[in-house]
């Protein structure tokens, strides 16, 4: 079956429209009545990779596909990439700036939050060409 | 307890009214959005002195009932308008986050 997708471009440090993707996600999954924990997941893993996006890369674009027994997510950005992958994925670890961080974000969780929210996460890109990362969720 | 059931001279809500009716079935205290991303249990009262736009999009990813925003921080003018939007409702209190969470605590008794 073909999935139904999504396309969305995210802008680097657009803190007023971030999140917008996720959100329009988010409102496709509830109306396509997909189950609610399965929302609740999918909505969070897909909003931190998004701001991930926003805070960390040059700019890219959240891909969403939506099958009857899972969902595929997946945010590509242009760079700078992660050099220590390892450690980007310990909690706690963040490289956010200064007034990132005092509007709360860059606790150094998103991509552990990511990780727990899905059933496969896949970082299939981190070179300085920029960070692929694909998540899926079953039913 | 619904949302309606905070709102008092103290708490007055600031945006979202198309949300009053939701459940509140726990209290979370938070200003770290990653955090609450992840702690947060969906029927929540979200108490923060975060008042950015971000906010809104967190509350609801996570299903939060209501936001707390406490020492008479003001939220802003686009966040309040996705508020509207979103129907999350908005509640400013003046006092300390330690005030509201024990507020709360006695109402949801
Ligand atoms: N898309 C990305 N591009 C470049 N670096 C990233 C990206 N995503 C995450 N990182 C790096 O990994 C770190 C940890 O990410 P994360 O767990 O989401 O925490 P936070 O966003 O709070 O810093 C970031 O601080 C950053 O250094
Ligand atoms: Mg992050």
């Amino acid at each position: 079956m073909k999935p139904y997708t999504m396309d969305f471009d995210v802008k680097a440090r657009d803190f007023s429209s971030a999140g917008e993707s996720s959100s329009k996600f988010r409102k496709t999954l509830l109306m396509l009545s997909i189950p609610s924990d399965i929302v609740r997941r999918a909505s969070i893993a897909a909003y931190e990779a998004e701001m991930n996006i926003v805070i960390h890369s040059y700019g890219g674009k959240m891909h969403f596909e939506i099958y009857s027994d899972k969902i595929v997510i997946i945010a590509d950005d242009t760079g700078p990439g992660i050099k220590d992958l390892e450690l980007a994925m310990k909690e706690g670890y963040s490289t956010a700036p200064k007034e990132v961080i005092e509007m709360g974000f860059g606790a150094g969780m998103g991509l552990p939050n990511m990780k727990r929210n899905v059933d496969n996460m896949e970082v299939v890109n981190h070179d300085e060409s920029g960070t692929k990362i694909v998540m899926t969720i079953n039913f | 307890m619904k949302v309606k059931d905070i709102l008092s001279h103290e708490f007055t809500l600031v945006a979202g009214e198309g949300g009053i009716e939701k459940e509140v079935s726990n209290v979370y205290v938070c200003d770290l959005l990653s955090f609450v991303m992840s702690h947060v249990k969906s029927g929540s009262a979200w108490v923060t002195i975060q008042t950015h736009v971000n906010v809104i999009a967190v509350a609801v990813m996570t299903e939060i009932s209501c936001i707390i925003i406490c020492e008479g921080e003001k939220l802003d003018e686009n966040a309040k308008e996705k508020a509207d939007d979103e129907n999350i409702p908005v509640i400013a209190f003046n006092g300390s986050s330690y005030e509201a969470a024990i507020k709360l605590s006695e109402m949801i008794k």
